[in-house]
C-alpha cells in the first residue's frame, strides 16, 4: 500500500484526464481555481487544450464548441460562476452537447463566502436552466469520489449527450487527504457513439429504441449542424408541434428513464434501526462517524449516502427506506434535497437537519438529531 | 467552385435587407477561395445575423446571443484546419462585448463579420450599441442618452490585427471578406447595412448616406500595423509542446512506525508568511511515511502576507471521515493572528492536549499542557518557525517522530531547501514544559 496526499480538486483533474478529457476552460474562482491550475499543468504536455476564458460564460462556450468538434471537455466553477453559465447550460441540455461541469460549492447566496463550504446549489444545478429538462448531478463525498465520479461523469455525458455536473464542496475540494491510488475505482472509458456508416446523417436522429442521437463532430467529412433553437432531427429550426413535442419528450426520457442505471448510492443498513439518515457530499462522512458513535452507545441508525443526486435515485431510496419509519435528511443548506425525499415518501416521517454557517456539520450534531429529532 | 448556398433554404430576409446581399457576397468569397462545405464552420448567434448558418452547406453552430465568438474559439482550437467564420449583429457586440475584446486580444484565427444595421431588427427595432443618438428607434428617447460604439476603434484598441469597416453596398465586399478570411489571425469586418424592416422605416438611410458616414470616419481597411503578432493557436501549440509532462502524484509506502495508535488532531495557528500551510503538508507527508491516513484543511484570509494562517491536520490509523477538529491533541501557537482567530478552541482543550507555544505569542487560558519554545531566541526567522515547530514535535515524540519528519522533508523539498530544512529541524532546541 502506498498513499498520496491529494485535494479533491486535483483528484477531479486527474479523473478528467484519465477519462479522456483533452479540453478544459475555466475562469479563476475560489474554491474551483486549483482545477484550472492542475489542468494547465496536465493538458498542454498531452497535446490537450487548457484555456482561461474572459469569464465563465466564455469558458463554458469554448467547451461547447470544442465538444461539438469532438473533444471531451470540462469546465469548473463555483456559485457566482455557475450562475453565469446558466444560459450555456440550457444550450448544452437542449442541443445535447456532452460536457462535464464541476461546481465547487461555496457558501452563498451570491458571492457569499469564497472559502467556506456549503451544498447550496443542488436544486440550482437541476433547475437553473430554461426549459426545465433533467440533468445528471453526481456528488462526491471525499477525494476518492472526486476521481471516480469525474470519470463516471465523462462516461455519462458521452452516453447521454447531456451536461453532467460534479457537485463538490470547498470542504472536499481544498482539503487534502491521503489516497491509495491503486484502490481508486477506474470505470472503463466510454466514448460518444458514431452513427452506423452508409446512411444519411441527421444530427438529432435517433433510430429504433435508441433515445440518444449518434454523434459526428463539426469539422469532419460529414456536415454537422448544431443549434440552440428548437429543432427537428435535421438540426434546423422547426415550428412543428408534433416534432417539437417528440424531441423534448425524448430528451426528458433519455435521462429520467435511465435513473435506476444512473443511481450511485452507498447504503449501510443497521439491524434494528428505526431511523435512516439520508445525506450526500462531505456531510456523508460526518454521518458515518455519527452512525458509529450511535452504535458504540447501543443505538442504531441506517445510512444512505447519495452519490447521484439527479435524476433522483427513487428506486434505491425507496429500497433503502423499506419499512423504516423515520427518515432524517442532513444537508449543508437550509433544506433543498429534503423536498425530493418528502415527495418520494408520503406517509413517512421525514425530518431535516440543515446547517448553513460556513462550518462542517459535526457528527455530534447528527447524533443529536437522530436521538432527539 | 460551386456555390455553398443551401438551395433548400433560401434567405428569408425582409425585402431590401442588406443581410441578403452579404449572404450572396459571402458565398462568392467562399467560391473564390475554393472552399468546400466541410472546410468551413459557420458560427452565428441571435438576431437576423443568426440566420446565416442555415443558408450555407457548411458545418454550422448557432448559439446564444453575443456568445458566438466563444463557440468559435472552442471549434478552432479543437480543429485548427477549419475556416471558422462568425456572423454577429451590432446587438451581439453589445451583449457579447467582453468576448469581442478577448477575441481581439487573443488573436485566434477567426473571422468575425459584424452585420451592423444599427438596431435590433428582430425584436422591434430597439437601439443597439451602434445606434446613432439622433436616430428614431423602438427604445423611445433612450438612444439619445448613449454614445454609439465604434466597433473598429474598439477592436483596434483591444489588439485586433485586422480590422475593416465597409458598406454592404461596396462592389468588392466579396474580396474584402476573402482577404479577412485569408488573414492568419483574428479579423473583423464591420459591414454597415440597411434594415428596411425596422431602421429605415423611421430613419432615412441609403447606401450613399452610409458611404458619406464612412467617409467621415478614420478608415479601417485591413492590417493594423501595431497589432501584428503571432496567431494564438499556433503559438499555443508551440508553447504547449514545450511544457514538461506533469508529474504523477507521489505515493509513499509506510516505512516507519507511527508514534501513536490514536487519531491525532493538530491545529497550527500562525500568521501569513510563516509557511504554516507548507508545514502542515509536511506533517501530513510524515504521517504517510508511517502508513497513516491524513487530512489537511487550511484557513487563511484572501489577502497574502497579512492576517491569520491556520492549518488543521488529522493523522490516524483509521479511515478519516469527519475532517473538523473540535478537541485537538496538539495546538501549535506561532502567531497572534491565528491564535486570535481560533481563541475559542483553547477553552475546549483537555489536560492531555499539548500546546506548543512560541515565546512571545500569548495564548488564552485553558487546560492544555504548555510547552514553550523560544524560536526567536534561537535565531530562527519567522518564515522558519512553522518548520521548526515540526522539529519540536518530532523531538517530543508528539504526533510524528524524527525519521518520519526527515522522510517527509526529503519528499517535499530538494537541494538547498532540503538541506536548510533538515538543519533547522535537527538543531531546534525543543524548549520546556511550563
Amino acid at each position: 500500500m502506498a498513499l498520496a496526499l491529494m485535494e479533491g480538486n486535483e483528484a477531479i483533474a486527474r479523473g478528467a484526464v484519465a477519462a479522456g478529457c483533452r479540453f478544459f476552460a475555466g475562469y479563476p474562482i475560489t474554491p474551483a481555481t486549483t482545477i484550472l491550475n492542475h489542468m494547465l499543468a496536465m493538458l498542454p504536455p498531452l497535446g490537450g487544450i487548457c484555456m482561461q476564458g474572459e469569464d465563465e460564460i466564455a469558458s463554458i462556450g469554448f467547451c461547447l464548441g470544442a465538444s461539438m468538434a469532438g473533444m471531451k471537455a470540462m469546465t469548473a466553477t463555483s456559485g457566482p460562476g455557475i450562475s453565469l453559465c446558466s444560459e450555456q447550460i440550457s444550450f448544452a441540455i437542449g442541443s445535447e452537447i456532452p460536457i462535464v461541469i464541476v461546481d465547487i460549492q461555496r457558501l452563498g447566496p451570491s458571492t457569499g463566502s469564497a472559502t467556506r463550504g456549503a451544498d447550496g446549489d443542488v436544486q440550482f444545478l437541476q433547475w437553473g436552466n430554461s426549459g426545465g429538462l433533467p440533468v445528471i448531478v453526481l456528488a462526491p463525498a471525499d477525494v476518492k469520489d472526486c476521481y471516480t465520479l469525474t470519470r463516471h461523469a465523462f462516461n455519462l455525458a458521452e452516453q447521454h449527450r447531456c451536461p453532467v455536473f460534479v457537485a463538490s464542496n470547498k470542504e472536499i475540494a481544498m482539503t487534502r487527504a491521503s489516497v491509495d491510488l491503486e484502490l481508486l475505482p477506474a470505470p472503463a472509458v466510454i466514448d460518444r457513439a458514431a452513427p452506423p456508416p452508409g446512411q444519411p446523417f441527421l444530427p438529432f436522429q435517433t433510430g429504433g429504441s435508441e433515445d440518444v442521437p449518434a454523434f459526428l463532430p463539426i469539422g469532419g467529412r460529414t456536415l454537422v449542424r448544431q443549434t440552440s433553437s428548437t429543432h427537428g432531427s435535421d438540426g434546423y429550426i422547426t415550428t412543428d408541434p408534433a416534432q417539437i413535442a417528440r424531441m423534448l419528450a425524448r430528451m426528458q426520457a433519455k435521462v429520467n428513464a435511465a435513473a435506476d442505471r444512473l443511481a450511485l448510492c452507498e447504503h449501510s443498513p443497521a439491524d434494528g434501526a428505526d431511523t435512516l439518515i439520508i445525506t450526500y457530499g462531505v456531510t456523508a462522512r460526518a454521518a458515518a462517524a455519527a452512525v458509529r458513535e450511535l452504535h458504540r452507545s447501543g443505538k442504531q441508525a441506517s445510512l444512505l449516502v447519495l452519490k447521484t443526486l439527479w435524476p433522483v435515485p427513487a428506486t434505491a431510496i425507496r429500497r433503502a427506506v423499506g419499512d423504516i419509519r423515520r427518515i432524517l435528511v442532513v444537508e449543508m443548506n437550509l433544506g433543498q434535497y429534503v423536498r425530493e425525499i418528502e415527495r418520494l415518501l408520503p406517509g413517512k416521517t421525514v425530518s431535516f437537519y440543515g446547517q448553513m454557517d460556513g462550518r462542517l456539520i459535526a457528527p455530534e450534531t447528527i447524533t443529536e438529531a437522530v436521538i432527539h429529532g | 467552385m460551386d456555390s455553398l448556398l443551401n438551395a433548400a433554404r433560401p434567405p428569408v430576409f425582409c425585402p431590401g435587407c442588406s443581410h441578403e446581399r452579404i449572404t450572396q457576397t459571402l458565398d462568392k468569397a467562399f467560391q473564390s477561395m475554393q472552399l468546400s462545405g466541410e472546410h468551413i464552420a459557420m458560427v452565428s448567434d441571435i438576431g437576423c445575423s443568426g440566420l446565416f448558418d442555415t443558408f450555407f452547406h457548411t458545418h454550422a453552430l448557432h448559439g446564444l446571443h453575443g456568445r458566438a465568438l466563444t463557440y468559435a474559439a472552442g471549434i478552432k482550437l479543437a480543429r485548427p484546419e477549419l475556416t471558422v467564420v462568425v456572423t454577429m449583429g451590432d446587438g451581439g457586440q453589445g451583449i457579447g462585448g467582453a468576448h469581442l475584446l478577448a477575441a481581439c486580444r487573443r488573436n485566434l484565427d477567426l473571422t468575425l463579420l459584424v452585420l451592423n444595421n444599427f438596431n435590433f431588427g428582430m425584436t422591434g427595432g430597439q437601439y443597439s450599441a451602434t445606434t446613432p443618438p439622433d436616430a428614431e428607434v423602438g427604445s423611445g428617447f433612450l438612444n439619445r442618452l448613449e454614445r454609439p460604439l465604434d466597433i473598429c476603434g474598439v477592436a483596434r484598441a483591444a489588439g485586433a490585427p485586422y480590422v475593416v469597416r465597409c458598406s454592404a453596398y461596396r462592389s468588392d465586399v466579396a474580396d474584402v471578406i476573402r482577404k479577412a478570411i485569408e488573414f492568419k489571425g483574428f479579423s473583423l469586418v464591420d459591414i454597415w447595412g440597411i434594415c428596411p424592416g425596422r431602421f429605415s422605416k423611421r430613419n432615412r438611410l441609403t447606401p450613399k448616406a452610409i458611404d458619406d458616414a464612412l467617409a467621415r470616419l478614420a478608415p479601417a481597411d485591413g492590417t493594423v500595423p501595431e497589432n501584428q503578432r503571432r496567431e494564438f493557436g499556433d503559438h499555443y501549440r508551440e508553447m504547449a509542446a514545450a511544457q514538461k509532462p506533469a508529474p504523477p502524484p507521489q505515493a509513499f509506502a509506510a516505512r516507519f512506525t507511527p508514534v501513536s495508535s490514536d487519531r491525532q488532531e493538530v491545529i497550527m495557528l500562525g500568521s501569513a508568511g510563516q509557511r504554516i500551510i507548507t508545514a502542515g503538508e509536511i506533517l501530513c507527508l510524515a504521517g504517510l511515511h508511517a502508513g497513516l491516513n491524513v487530512t489537511q484543511k487550511n484557513d487563511y484570509d484572501i489577502t497574502v502576507l497579512r492576517g491569520p494562517s491556520i492549518s488543521e491536520m488529522i493523522l490516524s490509523p483509521q479511515e478519516i471521515d469527519y475532517t473538523g477538529i473540535d478537541r485537538p491533541s496538539v495546538v501549535v501557537a506561532l502567531g497572534p493572528e491565528g491564535v486570535a482567530r481560533r481563541k475559542k478552541v483553547f477553552g475546549s482543550l483537555d489536560e492531555t492536549c499539548t500546546i506548543i507555544q512560541a515565546t512571545g505569542v500569548d495564548v488564552p487560558p485553558g487546560r492544555g499542557r504548555i510547552h514553550r519554545v523560544d524560536l526567536k531566541g534561537q535565531g530562527l526567522k519567522g518564515t522558519d518557525w512553522a518548520l521548526a515547530s515540526l522539529g519540536v514535535l518530532s523531538k517530543l515524540g508528539e504526533v510524528i517522530g524524527p525519521e518520519m519528519l526527515e522522510a517527509a522533508l526529503a519528499a517535499r523539498l530538494r537541494g538547498d531547501a532540503l538541506a536548510g530544512a533538515l538543519e533547522i529541524v535537527r538543531r531546534v532546541e525543543p524548549g520546556e514544559w511550563v
